[in-house]
């Protein structure tokens, strides 16, 4: 519905605009959030806010908890043998660790996407698409509409032009950054109200990564964007909001541009300016 | 550093290493050997008695020319398909069990007990499902025989589904997940969806093996000389029927035993190089 | 369609529903439910098997004791069973086999993994492979019509007269055929192919760097194959030939097609004898009164019990090695 709106945001040009974004009520909120494994703690006491309609880069050394406090927002750390995660997380306004909650509707709504391109490998191009709606059961779109919002999907995750004449065909057919995409458009298909991106460019090349960042600065306004990456220019060109952790800690989270000119804690310092092991 | 050791030694040393690998060599040769005279022999044998009313016939009494095994090969589809038909969603769910629980307790036990099952003399398989089936309601019939194959079956499909859905990425199962699919859904429409061509290939493998087996059917699908399709009477197999033949003192039944056992390896290789050929098109690009 | 970025109608349509966050997974709970049964099937068709075996077999084991596997009298009429003979036969055929198959299977392990050309390979490999997937029946019927007939003719005689071995006990007796010897040469023959395949991957496990020291050290092909490839992999292939020892004892019906099935215990591997398998499958249909039946059980007991501790011992071995391995 917000798709033909003006842009609020300035254009993706080098130094990120988002520090003049307008406030925002949080479309979720973590409340003193403990993540394990095991005896292990990988994330420890944070809390933290994601504004609506924008996008929050999550940044920090390799094993800081950076994405396993992206997968709590899901509830997809409990997936693994041995995880358990303590405290609070609302999505908009709902605690989605609340007893009755039913985890599979949690994830029905937030929409993730990996490290690595996760065609479904059996299924066709466009049935990869929409493959989010399969799970949905009763009130699911009609064959001819998620065909429609196949191609929705794809011309949001700026794909459609390159696979329109070949929906047919295997979905491992793509190259890397294209099946990248694809995911994306699969993860948009069923219109999440939060995407969570999980170093998203960490396995593709550069034209492919320049694509998927401006894809990510083309989606914000319409939905929530939460993004983990190792990579600092990344955080600073397509997010408003970056949160730095540091051993399973939340160290600082500020505005992009603050964050980036003139961070508050030292250890954040050390860590943007590259003296960090 | 072996410059300066005297030269007679290194070329003994050279020529012993020769030797050893022409014996290597020799292994190689004698360990092919029965093959190739088992496969001509058959060939030969088996061929020479083969015929359309092999295909069609039914056994005939002794003395008498001719004849086929058309009911042995009927009997060996079914018992076939009934051991399929257990074996195979209980080896599969196994299967999926121990790939998702990898490091669980009852994984590690199941996991060794199957392989325990697989080793298991086949005598014994038949025996315990005479014990069981048979002896209480005092009747041999096809549906023993089945179940005692499927219980051959069941450890060999087990471990090649736990095998198969190792080598699906882990990041498959988490992209299912995170778009809100079950678990149930998860593991059938993508993980097992996906480990689909290598478990349709341990499937036949493991069929291969148990068409073949006579020793668990011999008291409990016991044999039949005339037509049968039933589950609950006694059922003719190509293996029981060639066994039977060529222990029997008559010529014609000896050609007749030949043509079985070539139509019976005959089978087997089939199967088994269709499970080959599955395995080979894996990642090949589907339609859906 | 005409504006390509416009919202699809499902979602305006549903624009106002408010998603829930519940919901019950019965699908997951029957999910597992089911597929831990079916893992839970195989502990329990292993224990019944167990017990059905043992029931049957009670009235025989209670009736004689340690006496039913020392005694060599099997004797229906009198009702008196020992099977000392059959448990005999069933180790001395098992191991004449990997005596015979151990050093061809490891020579051909060998030149697949070390010395043949790559385009060799394959082929060899599979043919060997395929000695496994014959039925044992098949190979019944062939020892009985050529390799029973060829030992009768020509091997038996060779070696008791030209080689002027007759005397010794092991060649001793009339060249009948159907003999240890036959069932030792056919059970050769189809545990080959299960030591080889196991050897073949246990030597290609062994790290490259385990080769290159030898042969810098100057080493030959063969001395670095025998120095440092082979005792790297030979608790692998222990547990290869372990695993050919479980398949040889089991083994049912090519070797009572030509073992020529006497209960007997005899030196000379001339003389037909029985193994445990062999009896079961010979003597279980006509078996008419219920303590003969429940001998053939006690055998089926006892071959259980040593295929049982045979195939424990060959799984921990290749555990080890791969424990090793991932170390």
């Amino acid at each position: 519905m917000a798709t033909t709106e003006p842009r609020v945001l300035t254009t993706v040009s080098g130094v990120a605009s988002a520090g003049d974004a307008p406030p925002a009520r949080p479309m979720v909120a973590v409340r003193s959030l403990d993540a394990y494994f095991g005896a292990n703690r990988a994330v420890k006491d944070v809390s933290l806010e994601f504004p609506e309609g924008q996008v929050t880069a999550i940044i920090g050394p390799s094993g800081c908890g950076k994405s396993t406090l992206l997968r709590c927002i899901n509830r997809m750390h409990e997936t693994v043998s041995l995880a358990r995660v303590e405290g609070e997380v609302f999505l908009d306004g709902r605690d989605i660790y609340a007893r009755d909650v039913n985890p599979i509707e949690v994830r029905k709504q937030i929409g993730m996407v990996f490290q690595r391109p996760t065609p479904f490998p059996t299924m066709s191009i466009r049935d990869n698409v929409i493959a989010g709606f399969r799970a949905a059961g009763r009130g699911a779109p009609s064959r001819a509409e998620q065909f429609e919002i196949a191609e929705w999907a794809l011309q949001r995750a700026a794909l459609w032009d390159e696979v329109k004449d070949r929906l047919h065909e295997s979905a491992l057919a793509l190259s890397g950054g294209q099946q990248q995409r694809l995911c994306i458009a699969r993860a948009l298909a069923t219109r999440p109200r939060v995407l969570l991106l999980d170093e998203p460019t960490a396995s593709l090349d550069p034209i492919s990564t320049q694509k998927v960042e401006e894809l990510v600065y083309e989606l914000r306004g319409d939905i929530t964007i939460v993004i983990v990456t190792h990579n600092m220019q990344q955080a600073a060109r397509v997010s408003d909001h970056t949160a730095f952790m540091l051993l399973g800690d939340l160290v600082e989270m500020a505005p992009t541009s603050r964050m980036f000119t003139s961070p508050g804690d030292e250890r954040t310092e050390a860590y943007i300016t590259g003296r960090f092991g | 550093m072996s410059a300066r050791a005297p030269r007679r030694s290194v070329r003994v040393r050279r020529a012993r290493s020769a030797v050893m690998v022409g014996l290597t060599v020799a292994a190689a040769v004698l360990a092919t050997l029965p093959l190739i005279f088992i496969l001509a022999l058959l060939i030969k044998q088996g061929a020479s008695s083969l015929n359309w009313a092999f295909f069609t016939g039914m056994p005939k009494p002794v003395g008498e020319t001719g004849g086929g095994m058309a009911n042995a090969m009927a009997g060996t589809a079914m018992l076939i398909g009934i051991a399929a038909a257990i074996g195979l969603p209980v080896g599969i769910g196994a299967g999926l069990y121990l790939a998702e629980h990898r490091n669980g307790r009852l994984a590690w036990v199941v996991r060794f007990l199957s392989d325990v099952l697989n080793g298991l003399p086949s005598i014994v398989v038949g025996i315990f499902a005479w014990q069981f089936l048979v002896r209480p309601v005092k009747q041999f019939s096809a549906l023993a025989g089945g179940i005692a194959l499927a219980v051959m079956m069941i450890p060999l499909v087990t471990r090649a589904t736990e095998e198969m859905i190792k080598l699906v990425p882990d990041s498959l199962r988490e992209a299912a997940l995170a778009l809100g699919y079950p678990r149930w859904r998860t593991s059938l429409t993508v993980v097992l969806r996906t480990a689909l061509p290598g478990i349709v290939t341990g499937a036949l493998v493991a069929i291969a093996r148990i068409a073949g087996e006579t020793a668990p059917l011999l008291f409990t699908a016991f044999g039949n000389q005339f037509w049968s399709t039933s589950l609950t009477q006694p059922i003719s197999a190509l293996p029981l029927q060639i066994f039977s033949y060529a222990i029997s003192p008559y010529e014609e039944w000896h050609s007749l035993a030949w043509a079985g056992a070539l139509v019976l390896l005959a089978l087997v290789l089939v199967i088994s190089l269709i499970a080959r050929f599955v395995t080979r098109s894996r990642f090949g690009h589907g339609h859906d | 369609m005409a504006d390509p970025s416009a919202t699809p109608d499902f979602f305006l349509r549903t624009l106002l529903a408010s998603p829930s966050l519940h919901g019950a997974s019965i699908g997951d709970r029957i999910y597992r439910v089911t597929t831990t049964a079916f893992a839970l099937s195989i502990p329990l068709l292993l224990v019944l098997l167990a017990i059905e075996v043992m029931v049957a077999a009670w009235p025989a084991l209670r009736q004689f004791h340690f006496g039913f596997v020392t005694s060599t009298e099997w004797n229906v009429v009198d009702g008196v069973f020992g099977a000392a003979p059959a448990i005999y036969g069933t180790i001395v055929s098992s191991v004449l086999a990997l005596l015979i198959a151990t050093p061809l299977a490891i020579g051909v392990a060998i030149f697949l993994a070390e010395f043949a050309p790559p385009w060799l390979r394959q082929p060899v490999a599979f043919l060997v492979d395929l000695l496994a997937a014959i039925p044992s029946v098949v190979y019944g019927l062939w020892g009985v019509f050529v390799l029973v007939p060829f030992l009768r003719e020509k091997l038996m005689p060779f070696i008791a007269d030209r080689l002027h071995l007759g005397d010794t006990p092991l060649f001793s007796g009339p060249a009948y055929g159907p003999s240890m010897l036959a069932a030792g040469l056919i059970l050769a023959i189809m545990v080959l192919p299960y030591i080889s395949s196991v050897t073949r991957e246990v030597l290609m496990a062994v790290p490259r760097s385990q080769r290159e020291a030898a042969l810098a050290l100057g080493a030959t092909r063969w001395e670095m194959i025998w120095g440092a490839v082979l005792p790297y992999a030979s608790s692998g292939v222990m547990g290869g030939i372990i695993l050919g020892l479980g398949r040889a004892l089991g083994e049912t019906m090519a070797v009572t097609m030509v073992i020529g099935n006497r209960h007997e215990i005899s030196a000379s591997l001339f003389s037909p004898g029985y193994t445990m398998a062999s009896q079961i499958a010979n003597e279980f249909a006509e078996a008419t009164n219920d303590l003969h039946l429940s001998a053939l059980m006690a055998v089926g007991a006892v071959l259980l019990f040593i295929t049982l501790l045979v195939n424990m011992l060959a799984r921990w071995l290749v555990w080890r090695v791969q424990r090793q391995e991932r170390a």
